[in-house]
């Protein structure tokens, strides 16, 4: 079994004009984004947000594919918010499909349809940020934008600090898995047949060295911190600055002129 | 003689059909034969842990055979069970493998995995501490309150409780003072001798190796380009430097000396050795 292969954080390396813009306009484009695609009412409205949608995922270069991939796992969740939403909304007029319990109305299935696209849509947009954003810039940005926290006493800089050390330590973590692994399995360990108390139990040898060396990693990293004056964020300079450039306050402006065009197509109540 | 352990035409290449695709193996034909001293010899990434990892079964070759005792460790579930006892793998750093409570617990996982009855798991827990020079009290302690040196021991321990016909180790004096060194070699040797196992030493370090191997094999870049007995091996000092091996430091020097113009022999490799050619060169030359 090869631990490594596993993708963690999806993040793919590229170039296109989405992984160079500001992580920080990033976010704000994508809050932007779900803003106009819960206040959107009707077809044309979505119309729109999708073909923006498609635009991006265009230029990011990601590919169908790793976007589909990303979806599996939401797949059940889908199925079930649409089947509710078809069974449980009741329409004025006469019901479409009527036996036994079941009442399906046309409203029913037009909330569901809108449901299902509205939540692949929020999917895909929310995976295009992490594929095309690095998790150690995306945890930058966040600190950056959370700083007006920091006047409520919110540990801001403290928290983004423990989020880029939980994804350093990630693959490390996931090696060591991979050692311990391979050495217990040398003295003949069997980490695959049994049943689940049996697997439960096969994992001790596995989970009591990964704890002791991760608390071992964690004493060694704050040690290592405190040797150069590691004191928190206050002063505390970058080695990456962020700064927005021209094409972050156009994508910003893209994503208002987004919502408002949602805003005015809603008000027009077509479909 | 019948080799203990026999790669046949061994390839490994990991994530295959990636862009990271990258052979760590190519064609490796590996003989290790019974009772006899090993030393695999290699830069850090030239395919020398995963050749071992491959010698108990733990990775399966992409392509090619391994056998033990006669026998291809992949040609049935049992045959690969048996190999992870019949070959002793201890890894790089094993001190950071041990989980249980106390020390006999640990070493008693290795021999309890294999099925033996109560009595035979004791025996064997107790000779294998004897052969790390564990004494009885310490075996009761947990394995978290040992000092390192004593750690790598217990680990150390645990493979040799299983009492394989090969004992492979990898880097077993990484990071320790040199008399936990000297410890650790000594407790080796011994079970060398005593069981008349082959064991397989993986090391960098080529002082050591000249030290304790009976034979070298040297890998690079996934393959075997060198092998023989220490003097062969370190013959051939400028292609180990372009590998960046090197040869052991008193190598160093006579060659050294050698190019200076005294006539010495150039394949030396260890402190004693240095010592007889020194006096065989000054008899020659008629001052002793």
């Amino acid at each position: 079994m090869a631990l490594k292969d596993i993708t963690l954080g999806q993040f793919f390396p590229g170039k296109t004009l989405l992984h160079r813009l500001d992580p920080r306009a990033k976010i704000l484009l994508l809050i932007c984004y779900i803003v106009a695609l819960f206040t959107a009412k009707n077809l044309a409205a979505y119309a729109l947000a999708f073909g923006f949608l498609a635009v991006a995922v265009v230029i990011s270069r990601v590919g169908l594919k790793a976007l589909l991939r990303g979806m599996k796992p939401v797949v059940f969740i889908v199925i079930f918010t649409a089947l509710l939403n078809i069974l449980y909304t009741t329409g004025q007029g006469e019901p479409l499909v009527a036996f036994w319990v079941v009442r399906i109305y046309w409203e029913g299935l037009r909330t569901a349809f809108f449901m299902v696209i509205r939540i692949l849509m929020l999917i895909s947009c929310t995976f295009l940020l992490t594929y095309t954003t690095s998790p150690i810039l995306l945890t930058d940005a966040l600190e950056s934008l959370l700083g007006p926290l920091k006047k409520l006493r919110v540990p801001v800089h403290e928290l983004a600090m423990m989020m880029s050390i939980a994804l350093r330590f990630i693959p490390t973590l996931i090696e060591e898995t991979d050692k311990i692994m391979s050495a217990q399995k040398a003295r003949g360990a069997d980490f695959e047949s049994g049943n689940l108390v049996q697997k439960a139990k096969a994992l001790i040898p596995l989970l009591v060295p990964l704890f002791v060396s991760a608390f071992r990693r964690a004493d060694e990293l704050a040690t290592a911190m405190e040797c150069r004056c590691y004191h928190g964020g206050e002063g505390r300079t970058r080695m990456r600055q962020l700064r927005y450039q021209l094409r972050d306050y156009l994508a910003l402006a893209v994503g208002l002129a987004l919502c408002t065009a949602v805003w005015l197509l809603n008000s027009l109540g077509v479909f | 003689m019948e080799p203990i352990i026999r790669t046949e035409k061994l390839n490994h290449v990991y994530s295959a059909g990636t862009p990271f695709e990258h052979a760590a193996l190519v064609d490796v034909d590996l003989c290790a034969y019974p009772g006899e001293y090993l030393g695999i010899i290699g830069h850090t990434g030239s395919g020398k842990s995963t050749l071992i990892q491959h010698l108990n079964g733990l990775l399966k070759p992409t392509s090619g055979r391994v056998m033990v005792e006669g026998t291809d460790i992949w040609s049935s579930k049992e045959a690969t069970r048996q190999a992870r006892f019949r070959v002793g793998l201890v890894f790089q750093y094993p001190e950071y493998q041990l989980f249980e409570e106390t020390v006999y617990k640990d070493i008693s996982f290795g021999p309890k995995n294999m099925g033996l009855d109560e009595h035979e798991i004791d025996r064997r827990v107790r000779s294998a501490a004897a052969f790390v020079g564990l004494s009885d009290a310490a075996l009761d302690a947990s394995p978290f309150e040992l000092s390192g040196g004593q750690k790598r021991r217990v680990a150390i321990a645990g493979v040799i409780a299983m009492e394989p016909a090969v004992l492979i180790l990898d880097e077993p004096t990484a990071g320790l003072d040199p008399v936990g060194v000297e410890q650790i070699l000594g407790n080796i040797r011994d079970y060398h001798r005593a069981k008349n196992a082959t064991v397989i030493i993986v090391s960098h370090s080529m002082e050591e190796m000249a030290r304790t191997a009976q034979r070298l094999v040297v890998v690079n870049e996934g393959r075997i380009p060198l092998q023989g007995t220490p003097t062969e091996v370190f013959s051939h000092a400028d292609e180990l430097e372009k590998m960046g091996l090197g040869v052991p430091r008193m190598t160093r020097v006579f060659r050294r000396l050698r190019e200076l113009g005294a006539d010495v022999d150039p394949s030396v490799y260890t402190v004693d050795q240095a010592k007889q050619a020194v006096l065989n060169a000054l008899k020659r030359k008629g001052v002793v």
